[in-house]
């Protein structure tokens, strides 16, 4: 359509109307304000596009940061905990089997709330203190014995119903059957609010637990470390291999029809949907090579299929952009091949391959498909020690909280796409950082 | 009768062979594919000489000298034919290896192409490969060497570790000659080496050119032929992939026998 309108007007405009022989100087002119409003309109265009794709970015940006940014603290309420009472202490260490440290929890929650008698409410009261408070207790005793016998104040993680509440997340107009937390329960925690005995603290639960079914417990370190496992397994696996097929293609592979045909399909390759690459990964690396599903190896080598083409192409790119005088002159002095490739070629090629690389890493960093067939996107509570041990990768756990129905999960799931950017982020600016270095040299 | 019918059934005139030849071309054929670049052609070229090679653009010099130094054999499509000997021995045989084949024989281009390092190690770079040097004194030894001869070193001498690119285009040039001399070549094949330059640094690498053929027997390619006659003792005439006429300088550039030559120094072609 736009450009019909171009055609149709430069056609009449080299038609005079008046049948007068027009000066050189004459059609310029008449024609110079179209050309004008040509790139004027062409400037916008371009901007409109620009803009648009800056707007994009901005409320993307703007939403995540928004929803996740509170997922980062978290709340807790200050109780006077009794040491004294329902610990069992056997041989100067705290049995803990027979220790009720709920109880101590608990107690303290009737001390603070003495009101409270009913049993109905009293389980109501128990329910505004996460489950998780319990391990915290007993880290806590286990950091400091010497208070055992003695009353402390600590704080303690609300469950997330509470915490969503204090940020502002729960409707207290609603109907008290439609929101997660009864009127009781709201009293409570505006009196607690108002004696200022309920705190923000960092959530560093986030950063140190694997994935739990309750919010205020689930973390994105499991995911992390997985990622972690998996991308160091794609980078040793598909960049040697990566710049070695690119070089041997460039450099020494005779051109004929066999190396057009590898290179079609190197091409197609990078096209190819991940997921099935996954497939092939548990046709090949489970089921055949018995690699243990689940597990970042798996990953990482399905991974490290998909980044390959990448980095051969943009290896390939790097090195037919090396002017060919640099190699003439080298075999010029007498270098053999093998020497103007590792003297030359490679160190020149270098920062090209490393780019590559790094597009390929990120690209293996946001994928979650693939590993969908390799059974990773999976429940995993427990933190990878290994890199055969089962575990997730952080896209996946944006996925699976995603899927969460708690109010909770959501700002998680911002919270972990802010980690997943941050993590793109610093390894682009890592990549950029080497590549001015390697290019400073030359 | 234009040029293109009369070139088919020419023989080479002048004095093509010398005596106590240093190498020795025997009908060499080159062969682009379909396109057959260099047609019969033999060249002696003695010792300590300048031999200059001119012609019109395409006329196959350039692939001519990258014979010398089996600088084709990169091109997968080149064919080459003939025999070519340096000093006695066929370089296209099987046992000679092309890397020995480069070290005695050394290039320098027609574009300024240093590499991508300092100064000292560009020049540095050859003997390091070729392991002429034993240690760090003797390297710094040849490479001072072959920057004074390639009379850069007084403009340099204090930044060596400056990366190559630094110069100037000319002094780009004299670092690649130095490159070249550092290996101690016997030839030095010389690609037009002056077209990217100004006449000053032109006048240098001639002035230059002059005090190598003391020691090396140089073959030049040029397209200028006051270059020609300035630094050549022989000069040969190529014609679309044929060698003409091949004689002393002043020979041909006082009295040129065939009609082509003629044609190509009085500017009627080229």
């Amino acid at each position: 359509m736009f450009l019909d309108y171009i055609l149709l007007e430069n056609t009449e405009n080299n038609m005079s109307k008046n049948n007068l022989p027009l000066s050189t100087q004459q059609k310029v002119k008449k024609s110079l304000s179209s050309r004008y409003k040509k790139e004027t309109l062409f400037r916008f265009f371009g901007l409109s596009a620009l803009s648009a794709g800056i707007i994009f970015l901005v409320v993307f940006f703007y939403s995540v940061l928004s929803q996740g940014v509170s997922a980062f603290s978290q709340t807790y309420i200050s109780l006077e905990v009794d040491f004294s009472d329902n610990l069992v202490v056997k041989n100067n260490k705290i049995d803990s089997i027979d220790s009720n440290y709920d109880a101590i929890i608990r107690s303290a929650l009737r001390e603070r709330f003495p009101e409270v008698k009913n049993r109905q409410d009293r389980r109501e009261l128990y329910k505004l203190i996460s489950i998780g408070a319990v391990y915290q207790l007993i880290d806590h005793l286990d950091m400091s014995p010497g208070d055992i016998g003695y009353r402390k104040i600590l704080s303690f993680p609300t469950s997330s119903d509470v915490d969503m509440y204090v940020k502002g997340n729960i409707d207290r107009k609603l109907d008290e059957s439609k929101r997660p937390l009864t009127n009781n329960q709201m009293m409570w925690i505006d009196e607690l609010l108002e004696k200022d005995e309920i705190k923000m603290k960092f959530n560093s639960a986030l950063f140190s637990n694997g994935d739990s079914r309750e919010p205020e417990l689930a973390g994105i370190y499991s995911a992390l470390k997985g990622s972690f496992f998996m991308l160091f397994i794609t980078l040793i696996v598909s960049f040697p291999v990566g710049i070695a097929a690119a070089v041997y293609l460039e450099e020494f592979a005779p051109k004929n029809k066999i190396s057009d045909l590898i290179e079609v399909n190197i091409n197609n390759l990078a096209a190819v949907p991940s997921i099935v690459f996954g497939l092939l990964g548990l046709a090949v690396f489970i089921n055949w090579f018995g690699i243990p599903r689940s597990s970042p190896l798996v990953g990482g080598l399905v991974l490290s299929l998909l980044t390959l083409p990448v980095i051969i192409i943009s290896s390939r790119a790097a090195i037919t952009a090396i002017p060919p005088s640099i190699k003439e002159a080298a075999l010029g002095v007498g270098a053999s091949h093998m020497q103007v490739v590792a003297h030359h070629i490679l160190p020149l090629a270098f920062p090209g391959m490393l780019t590559g690389a790094i597009i390929g890493m990120s690209r293996a960093l946001g994928e979650s498909a693939p590993l969908l067939m390799i059974g990773m996107v999976a429940f995993i509570v427990d933190i990878p020690s290994g890199i055969t041990d089962p575990s997730s990768a952080l896209p996946v756990q944006i996925y699976l909280w995603a899927d969460s129905p708690e109010r909770a999960f959501a700002e998680r799931t911002s919270a972990a796409i802010i980690v997943l950017l941050g993590f793109l982020f610093t390894m682009n600016l890592l990549a950029i950082y080497l590549r001015r270095k390697f290019e400073r040299k030359w | 009768m234009t040029t293109r019918d009369r070139i088919e059934d020419i023989e080479t005139i002048g004095k093509p062979n010398v005596e106590n030849p240093f190498i020795s071309a025997k009908n060499v054929n080159v062969h682009y594919g379909d396109n057959h670049a260099i047609k019969d052609v033999s060249l002696q070229i003695a010792k300590n000489q300048v031999i200059a090679l001119i012609g019109p653009s395409g006329c196959g010099k350039s692939t001519f000298i990258r014979c010398i130094n089996r600088m084709n054999d990169t091109i997968d499509i080149a064919k080459i034919t003939g025999k070519i000997l340096l000093d006695g021995e066929d370089i296209y045989s099987q046992k000679l290896d092309p890397v020995i084949l480069r070290a005695r024989v050394g290039m320098v281009f027609q574009k300024p192409n240093p590499f991508p390092k300092s100064i000292y190690d560009n020049v540095a770079y050859g003997p390091r490969i070729h392991g002429l040097a034993k240690d760090r004194n003797e390297l710094d030894e040849i490479v001072i060497n072959s920057l004074q001869k390639a009379g850069l070193y007084e403009e340099v001498s204090d930044r060596l570790d400056e990366s190559g690119l630094s110069l100037s285009g000319g002094q780009q040039q004299r670092l690649c000659i130095a490159r070249t001399i550092a290996v101690n070549p016997e030839v030095i094949l010389m690609d037009e080496p002056c077209s990217a330059l100004d006449p000053i640094a032109t006048a240098r690498i001639e002035n230059l050119i002059d005090e190598l053929s003391e020691k090396f027997s140089i073959v030049i390619v040029t397209h200028s032929m006051q270059q020609a006659a300035r630094v050549s003792q022989r000069v040969a005439y190529f014609h679309l992939g044929r060698l003409v006429e091949v004689d002393d300088t002043e020979k041909v550039f006082t009295n040129p026998s065939h009609i082509l030559t003629q044609d190509y120094i009085t500017g009627r072609i080229g």
